[in-house]
């Protein structure tokens, strides 16, 4: 989305148009002519795959609409009639239900595959803003989704959920009023609700077209964390090369998409969803949907409600900070021997919140999520901005083509890259 | 590296596994059931689903309703394949409120193919009031609504095994799981024990009992299948999923050409894939 | 680094190259990927085109319905509904039915005698649908020079048979699917 296109109109007709709206040159020289690092991995594909989900849900999710019906003594009973009556309709709200768990799965190897390659470090931190952006709309999206079916765990998750404001002093009570429309959560808070689950996608595409131009105007971070310097060496153009080696990462990942789709699509629901709301009966456990879980588990590891809720908000908050909290000079993962370990346990630590979510708040889940959550903040606050102060890199590549030599060429390529790359990548 | 990695995650899920306090509580598991409609190419057994239906109907209808499912359910692909002529003579054995008619009234006719199942009481607080106070559920999706924890690691586990029968392995554990309480088992009155049930008290009565459904004779003039309370348990509840989840053959069927169909053009998409890089990696080694 | 500069070198030549050269077993391999992603377009569009059709509940909805004419007064116009759709029930008088009968069939504008839009025997009932074969909005009945029906949204002039007159309405008002169970009994569908 930035430079001068190439891009040449050959027919008259194209000509004309192009001399007016330089649109097919935009595309030309965003998704076509794009130089792209030739040394990407396939973490780089979900990028592309992210898109695909948030369109495939947005039409899954319109076409849902045409049958559903947002009210509550009606809601749970329109699902149900997708799921029986409606042609495909099983078919199109498995793979909307679905798709939101698939939407997570991407969204999350998305930003720890940025995490790992320092894909937030200059020039690329509004870039990383705006996916936390995006990730906060998103958790709002699928949030307000859940409710729509009425069901047990919407209604329970949707009270518990609204009820996080009411920790604030003084203003919380009116907040939550308001949040609801009501004094509890009914028909009023299930139709704002699907009216602002409806919205928020159009939303998250808006912020997605800026992600994409910020993306363009910095270009692609890579896995050796150096920067394009020639073009012909270092890159390659978007199309064919970017673009067949996405589609065959999409594809791989649609097949994960379709297993849970055909063969396990209630896996990563809640049995309890399909007994309709009832506000007199509370399920045995309240758990929300699993990729909000390790944020719920630093919510109950709190003691304290305010508390908690500031913890819990403070944990997605932390992220924007994350470009200047790391403080290394160099970007990738790859050439630092320490960030590496310590990733890996980030990793494992947010994998156990996410665990430690779902299990019942009592006796040692409980000093569990307390040990865990302390190091998440700690990992952020604490080690990262220590890491970059301490930590000795490995010498960077010199280019990418080096890197890429290094590797396939073997030893006398990587002896030049090595001498050539004793200082850390700076521009 | 590698190693580290390992290390530090065994040894997280060391001491998540030391914090897990031990669940002190006499509920069991249910025991696993060979469903036929389990797995990726499972398909419901017709016959089973008419002697469920036969179950249902003869024991559990009087109680539960299953208001979501139409008698032209149960002749639809994918379900106990009952005849067009069959579901509308068993339709027109009920009488269906309509109305109102011209002259404002509600009315009763004979039910159609259209209709859904009569519930046996008009609300859920006269089943309550009839029931002593409990709610016998809806059965409609009920056997989805339904579950049991299965712990670390079997929930890994599940995603590849596509053990999805959770619900059905607890609802027939429930209706065989009725037994003596233990020596000094608190019991209200009204109320049974039962093995599979949180809490192991129930306020359903032991609802089936051998013998109590007569079921087809098969050319030998026996039964085609056992008249025992764990035969009846699985057959309606093979019926239960059913009405849970109609479409379960049509969508794995579906599943397994859609996979098919992925692999085959994500390995299209590899070679080509490989192809237009190939010129790339040429440079890299030339 | 200036990604700018990026822009001078013309990629699209490479790309090109890389579809010529080396022509007959790349072209296949090609054609077979675009080949099979443009069949799993098509089938992906197929269950978001046809959800939209009439689903099983309303297909199942639409079973006949049985009508009693013993209520209706002769001269009048009752309405209602089958699949959703407005039928009108009429009780034809005398005079109707042979103002119906004597008409030039050849002179109308869809040929049709009444005999053709009424059940032998029972030519005092007159079952339509309700809707004007011009664009659907529902005439007013015993109006318009014929005495039939009036379309007040285009002035499609209908006769005591339901048989297009005057006015835009290309054809007549269609007879639904129906039949006499006894002399005071129909069943529609």
């Amino acid at each position: 989305m930035s430079g001068h296109s190439t891009y040449v109109p050959k027919s008259p007709v194209m000509k004309w148009f192009e001399s007016r709206l330089p649109l097919f040159g935009l595309i030309h020289s965003s998704f076509v002519a794009y130089p792209t690092p030739r040394n990407l991995n396939y973490l780089w594909t979900f990028g592309g795959i992210l898109s695909f989900m948030l369109v495939a849900q947005i039409v899954t999710g319109i076409v849902l609409v045409m049958h559903y019906t947002p009210h509550a003594t009606m809601a749970f009973s329109s699902v149900e009639h997708i799921m029986r009556d409606v042609n495909y309709g099983w078919l199109l709200r498995y793979l909307h239900a679905n798709g939101a768990s698939m939407f997570f799965i991407a969204v999350y190897i998305h930003m720890f595959r940025g995490m790992y390659y320092g894909s937030y470090k200059a020039p690329r931190e509004v870039l990383w803003i705006l996916g936390v952006i995006i990730f906060l709309l998103m958790m709002a999206t699928a949030f307000m989704g859940y409710v729509l079916p009425w069901g047990q765990m919407s209604f329970w998750g949707a009270t518990v959920i609204t009820n996080l404001f009411s920790a604030l002093p003084i203003v919380g009570e009116p907040i939550v009023t308001w949040l609801w429309g009501g004094y509890s959560v009914d028909n009023p808070t299930l139709n704002r609700f699907f009216s602002l689950h409806y919205l928020l996608p159009f939303m998250i595409a808006g912020v997605v077209a800026l992600h994409v131009w910020a993306l363009h105007v910095v270009g692609q971070n890579n896995p050796t964390g150096v920067d394009i310097k020639n073009p012909a060496k270092d890159a390659v153009p978007f199309t064919p090369y970017a673009t067949v080696k996405d589609a065959f990462g999409l594809v791989c990942f649609l097949v994960v998409f379709a297993w849970f789709v055909f063969y396990v699509p209630n896996y990563l629901g809640h049995a309890d969803n399909y007994t309709e709301a009832n506000p007199a009966v509370t399920p045995a456990h309240i758990v929300p949907e699993w990729y909000f879980l390790p944020f719920y588990a630093i919510l109950r590891a709190i003691p304290n409600k305010l508390m908690g809720v500031i913890a819990m908000f403070s944990s997605i908050a932390v992220l924007v900070f994350l470009p200047w909290l790391d403080t290394s000079k160099v970007r990738s993962a790859v050439y630092r021997p320490l960030f590496k370990q310590f990733f890996w346990v980030f990793v494992a630590v947010c994998v156990g919140l996410g665990y430690l979510g779902a299990m019942p708040p009592e006796g040692g889940y409980v000093i569990a999520a307390r040990v865990l959550t302390a190091y998440y903040f700690i990992h952020f606050l604490v080690i990262l901005p220590l890491l970059g102060l301490f930590e000795t890199p490995r010498p960077v590549p010199a280019s990418i083509a080096d890197a890429v030599l290094a590797k396939h060429g073997g030893g006398a390529a990587a002896a030049v890259a090595m001498g050539a790359a004793s200082a850390p990548s700076k521009k | 590296m590698k190693k580290t990695t390992l290390l530090i995650a065994g040894a997280l899920a060391a001491t998540l596994a030391a914090f897990a306090p031990a669940h002190a509580s006499g509920t069991e598991k249910p025991p696993r059931v060979s469903w036929s409609f389990a797995g990726p190419f499972g398909t419901f057994d017709r016959a089973q689903l008419q002697r469920g239906f036969k179950v249902y109907r003869e024991v559990c209808s009087s109680c539960h309703a299953m208001s979501r499912v139409a008698f032209r359910n149960l002749a639809e692909p994918g379900g106990p394949g009952f005849s067009e002529a069959q579901i509308k003579a068993l339709a027109a054995e009920y009488k269906i409120k309509d109305g109102p008619n011209d002259q404002g009234e509600m009315f009763e006719r004979p039910g159609r193919p259209a209709d859904r199942f009569p519930a046996p009481f008009p609300n859920e607080n006269a089943a309550r009031a009839a029931n002593g106070g409990a709610y016998p559920p809806d059965f409609s999706v009920l056997a989805k609504a339904r579950t049991y924890e299965r712990g670390f690691p079997w929930f890994l586990f599940d995603i590849v095994t596509q053990y999805q029968e959770q619900g059905p392995d607890y609802i027939h554990a429930l209706l065989t799981g009725y037994a003596d309480p233990p020596q000094g088992f608190p019991l209200q009155p009204g109320q049974s024990y039962n093995k599979y049930m949180a809490g192991n008290a129930i306020a359903m009565p032991k609802p089936l009992s051998d013998g109590q459904v007569e079921y087809p004779k098969g050319p030998d003039g026996k039964p085609a299948a056992p008249e025992t309370v764990d035969q009846y348990a699985k057959d309606v509840t093979a019926f239960m999923m059913w009405a849970a989840e109609p479409h379960l053959e049509a969508r794995k069927a579906m599943g397994f050409k859609v996979i098919l169909f992925l692999i085959v053009f994500a390995g299209l998409l590899y070679f080509t894939k490989k192809k237009i890089w190939a010129r790339v990696h040429d440079e890299a080694h030339a | 680094m200036d990604i700018k500069a990026l822009g001078s070198k013309d990629w699209g030549a490479n790309v090109a190259e890389i579809a010529t050269a080396e022509p007959t077993r790349r072209d296949f391999l090609f054609i077979a990927t675009g080949a099979v992603g443009a069949v799993g377009v098509a089938a992906v569009a197929w269950p978001f085109i046809n959800q939209m059709n009439p689903d099983a509940q309303t297909i199942a909805a639409g079973a006949p319905v049985e009508v009693d004419l013993s209520p209706i007064a002769e001269g009048q116009i009752v309405k209602l509904f089958w699949r959703g759709k407005l039928i009108f029930v009429r009780h034809r008088t005398k005079k109707e039915i042979e103002e119906a009968e004597k008409v030039d069939v050849a002179s109308l504008p869809d040929p049709q005698p009444d005999s053709a839009r009424v059940k032998d025997g029972h030519a005092q009932w007159l079952v339509v649908y309700g809707n004007c074969t011009h664009l659907g909005c529902v005439p007013l009945g015993n109006q318009g020079a014929y005495d039939g029906w009036l379309c007040p949204c285009h002035g499609s002039v209908f006769d005591t048979s339901g048989r297009i007159r005057q006015g835009p309405a290309p054809t007549n008002l269609p007879i639904p699917p129906y039949a006499f169970l006894n002399d005071s009994k129909i069943r529609i569908g």
